[in-house]
């Protein structure tokens, strides 16, 4: 069942065939008409024809005919209008009764479930308090990782990061793009699971390493390598369960970087096997904490679950100098799409609770908080931070600027737009110097954003607006989670 | 007390507003001389414009010679009081309690029950800490009483009207003391009460206030996590937990806890090179302390004040000397009217801390003690 329509208006196409070059979801190809004795030669070549049943819906043929003669639309709906039943559960069972197999999907949960964000208001100063004018006044973003007990804090520039992608899951021109526009606005990118590629290891000290199950690439180099050490234990696209890179990703870059076989599935298994308490968890941050000889912080991510608060309290006992909590809309290379949509918690939620927690223990300022799982904007940042978190990590708006429309194909490893591949063709789509253009142009653009909101706010350091609820007001949320948001509703 | 919350209080935020500011005044003798409080009621008068008749107040260091703690409390009624007698009973000693001497006036309307207890706290090894906890345990849990001043020999006199009358009504003219401070409130946040008027004290500490914290909300939250109960309407309460925080708890000195709330711009730090490393550590640590938008603000303590405007001197601050005395105030206007011609003033910069110290002077007319006090009272009441 088809969920696109690729319409291709022939009297535009000039049968360049670019179309067909550039999907990779084969929803395009060459059709060759059939001869027919006595009509000219000229007549007989190729022209594309869409295959709306491979359609990803990644608009990558639309926005790259030269013409302007293609346009994907959504198809009207296959199944009869039911309350119920939606189009994509009947679809879901179609294809599992076919192929018996669990789904997939990239990207982060597509499901209905309110975004929080929307539904928050920022204040604004008028007469009593003036606003602060940004072109005239400092206006200081300055944020630090870590450094409240046994480890150097590491400084941003603004509390915004690349959140971890790993090399495999996204290609290296996309990793070479993200730590040299992190460089460029002093602050940081996380390199995931898949190792410190070795291109990438003199921008270290805008990178965090990450150390997942798999330990991909760990070693006490990798490890010294980063401005700080992550330890992934969850993520918030798939909560409860591990990675896995499947063979055909893993090519001799990466399993060099990753220090596996060539070809071979890289999996993280759900648990760290040698983590199976808090106590566990603390001596892991110590070992780390030990071989990086107390110089970076170490931390630890979380995908944001019922119990987050408990477990983020537990964690800053543990020694964790950061922790990074994934919400329920946090994006993946691939994962099962029940998981997706069924686990987790809204980042709002947690970070708010958490940040309660935290304070109630008195463990609040040992801690820096990173809020990461479907941040769209530099207003969505400053909403996080004023729920009490000290710094906001983005992935998906990174890919998004580079060029990814969310058809959330990339475990396929097709991805048209050369982001979530290592097909060498498909990463050739992507340069990186363009690529660190756009993510600088992002990241730039949040920061001044940030700088006027912070001003219409009349504050002018950005640790002032920290858990700084009083400056939020809801609309239409419920009082339940107003209590939980600690954020009074909008009037009152 | 009547709080904010209740609807029944007479004046609410926002039912008047003109684009002004409060008034904050301080006069400190260098060689701890005791001084009558005409100047600082000269000085607020001739700022009038800047408060609107919500809440005027002064503290006064050094005008009891007692060296215990005083407290003064306001209550709604006789059983408010009788609440916190009997709160105060196991947890302080009280050597004498009695009404807070007043005058009626037909400017000062709706007085409270007004009182003051002088002794010392019954147990515990931290005397200070044992007050402060006592103090805001009332303010948050004894229905209609309020502790609004806790320090050792000194005290706070505020109300819901124009500071010269509250001058008038305290019967100030029969205190001297080495320090005063002053306020001319024009309510913002908060409802005009007579518990909201300034200054705001904690043990020794008060703080006079011109501003409105736009960073309240994460300051609230940072000395809630230190320990304290915030329970007043206004941002002002805050500021005087914060000082008490990282001067009395943490040790720091008034300059560097200056340096907290109102620090150096990152780009100054960085240009310090080694120098702005300590700046750099006490910024990222004491993050939530910093007090965002603007504020001029006098802190007191018996030791002397402390004079500080925001980084961006959003509200205005003048500084006076005079021989050994020293004026702070909103306005010039107002240094002028009680200094000689001679009298140098000086406009500090934004977030740069303006420390005065009084000498502790010798007291040559030192008011009867408290026990005698007690008998010599004639209150309003």
């Amino acid at each position: 069942m088809s969920r696109f329509r690729v319409s291709i208006d022939r009297t535009l196409c000039k049968q360049c065939m670019r179309c067909v070059t550039q999907c990779t979801f084969g929803a395009i190809e060459a059709w060759r008409p059939p001869e027919v004795p006595g009509e000219p030669r000229w007549h007989i070549q190729s022209i594309p024809r869409p295959k709306d049943s491979l359609c990803a819906g990644c608009l990558r043929c639309e926005f790259d005919c030269p013409f302007g003669a293609i346009t994907v639309g959504l198809r009207p709906p296959s199944i009869r209008p039911n309350g119920h039943w939606s189009e994509s559960s009947v679809s879901d069972i179609y294809q599992q009764a076919e192929h018996g197999k669990k789904l997939l999907s990239g990207s982060g949960s597509d499901s209905r479930l309110p975004a929080i964000w929307d539904r928050l208001l920022l204040d604004a100063c008028q007469v009593t308090n003036p606003p602060i004018d940004p072109l005239r006044e400092p206006m200081e973003t300055v944020t630090f990782l870590g450094g409240r007990r046994d480890t150097p804090p590491v400084r941003l520039g603004f509390p915004v990061m690349f959140a971890a992608m790993s090399y495999g899951a996204v290609s290296l021109n996309v990793q070479k793009a993200l730590v040299a526009a992190a460089a460029r606005h002093g602050t940081l990118m996380n390199c995931g699971e898949g190792g410190l590629a070795h291109e990438l290891r003199e921008q270290s000290s805008s990178i965090v390493v990450q150390c997942a199950s798999g330990r991909f690439g760990v070693d006490l180099d990798y490890l010294n390598a980063g401005a700080a050490v992550e330890i992934k234990v969850g993520q918030g696209a798939k909560p409860g369960i591990g990675g896995h890179l499947p063979g055909e990703k893993v090519t001799e870059s990466i399993a060099r970087t990753r220090m596996i076989p060539e070809g071979s599935d890289a999996i993280s298994p759900a648990p760290h096997h040698d983590v199976y308490s808090i106590e566990d968890i603390r001596q892991l941050i110590y070992a780390v904490k030990e071989a990086t000889g107390y110089s970076r912080p170490v931390g630890v991510k979380v995908a944001a679950v019922h119990n987050i608060s408990s477990i983020a309290s537990g964690l800053a006992r543990a020694g964790a100098d950061f922790i990074s909590i994934d919400g329920f809309r946090g994006g993946t290379g691939a994962a099962p799409r029940t998981l997706r949509d069924n686990f987790g918690l809204p980042l709002e939620l947690a970070i708010a609770a958490v940040d309660d927690r935290l304070r109630h223990d008195g463990l609040r300022e040992d801690v820096t908080i990173i809020a990461s799982g479907g941040i769209r904007s530099a207003a969505d940042v400053l909403k996080a931070i004023a729920l009490g978190a000290d710094i906001a990590a983005v992935s998906t708006a990174a890919l998004v600027a580079l060029g990814c429309h969310l058809c959330q194909m990339c475990y396929t490893g097709k991805c048209a737009w050369g982001i979530t591949t290592q097909r060498p063709d498909l990463v050739e789509r992507l340069e990186p110097s363009e690529a660190t253009e756009r993510l600088s142009n992002l990241l730039g653009a949040w920061k001044m954003e940030m700088e006027e909101m912070l001003g219409a706010l009349g504050i002018n350091a950005i640790e002032s607006l920290r858990s700084n609820r009083d400056r939020l007001r809801a609309v239409e949320i419920s009082e339940c989670a107003l209590k939980v948001l600690g954020v009074a509703h909008a009037g009152a | 007390m009547s709080n904010g919350s209740d609807p029944s209080c007479r004046f609410r935020e926002g039912t008047v507003r003109i684009p002004s500011g409060c008034a904050i005044a301080a006069v400190v003798s260098e060689k701890g001389d005791y001084l009558p409080p005409g100047r600082i009621v000269s000085m607020l008068a001739v700022m009038r414009e800047r408060s609107n008749g919500l809440g005027g107040g002064f503290a006064a260091y050094g005008i009891y010679g007692y060296d215990g703690f005083v407290l003064h409390a306001m209550c709604d009624d006789m059983v408010a009081l009788r609440r916190l007698k009997s709160y105060l009973k196991p947890r302080f000693k009280v050597v004498s309690d009695e009404p807070l001497p007043t005058r009626p006036s037909p400017r000062v309307r709706n007085a409270p029950v007004l009182a003051r207890f002088f002794g010392n706290p019954a147990t515990g090894p931290d005397p200070e800490q044992a007050v402060a906890s006592m103090t805001m345990e009332v303010n948050s849990t004894v229905p209609g009483a309020f502790i609004f001043s806790s320090g050792r020999d000194m005290g706070v006199f505020k109300a819901s009207a124009f500071p010269e009358d509250v001058a008038e009504f305290f019967r100030l003219e029969e205190y001297t003391a080495r320090i005063w401070t002053g306020h001319g409130r024009f309510p913002t946040n908060s409802p005009g009460w007579w518990g909201g008027a300034h200054p705001f004290a904690l043990l020794d500490w008060s703080v006079v206030h011109n501003g409105e914290l736009s960073s309240y909300g994460t300051n609230r939250r940072f000395v809630e996590n230190s320990g304290y109960r915030v329970s007043l309407l206004t941002d002002t309460e805050v500021i005087v937990y914060v000082f008490d925080y990282l001067v009395r708890v943490k040790g720091m000195t008034l300059e560097k806890a200056a340096a907290v709330v109102a620090p150096p711009f990152w780009r100054e730090i960085d240009a310090m090179g080694d120098g702005g490393r300590e700046y750099a550590r006490v910024r990222s640590v004491y993050g939530g302390a910093l007090l965002n938008g603007p504020f001029s603000i006098v802190l007191a303590n018996g030791d002397g004040v402390l004079a500080l405007a925001d980084r961006l001197a959003l509200r205005p601050l003048v500084v006076g000397r005079e021989g050994h005395l020293v004026y702070v105030a909103s306005e010039e206007a107002a240094i002028a009217a009680v200094a000689g011609a001679g009298c140098g003033v000086s406009f500090p910069a934004g977030g740069e801390p303006v420390v005065v110290s009084t000498g502790k002077g010798r007291r040559d007319h030192a008011p009867e003690r408290a026990a005698a006090r007690s008998q010599a009272s004639g209150g309003s009441r």
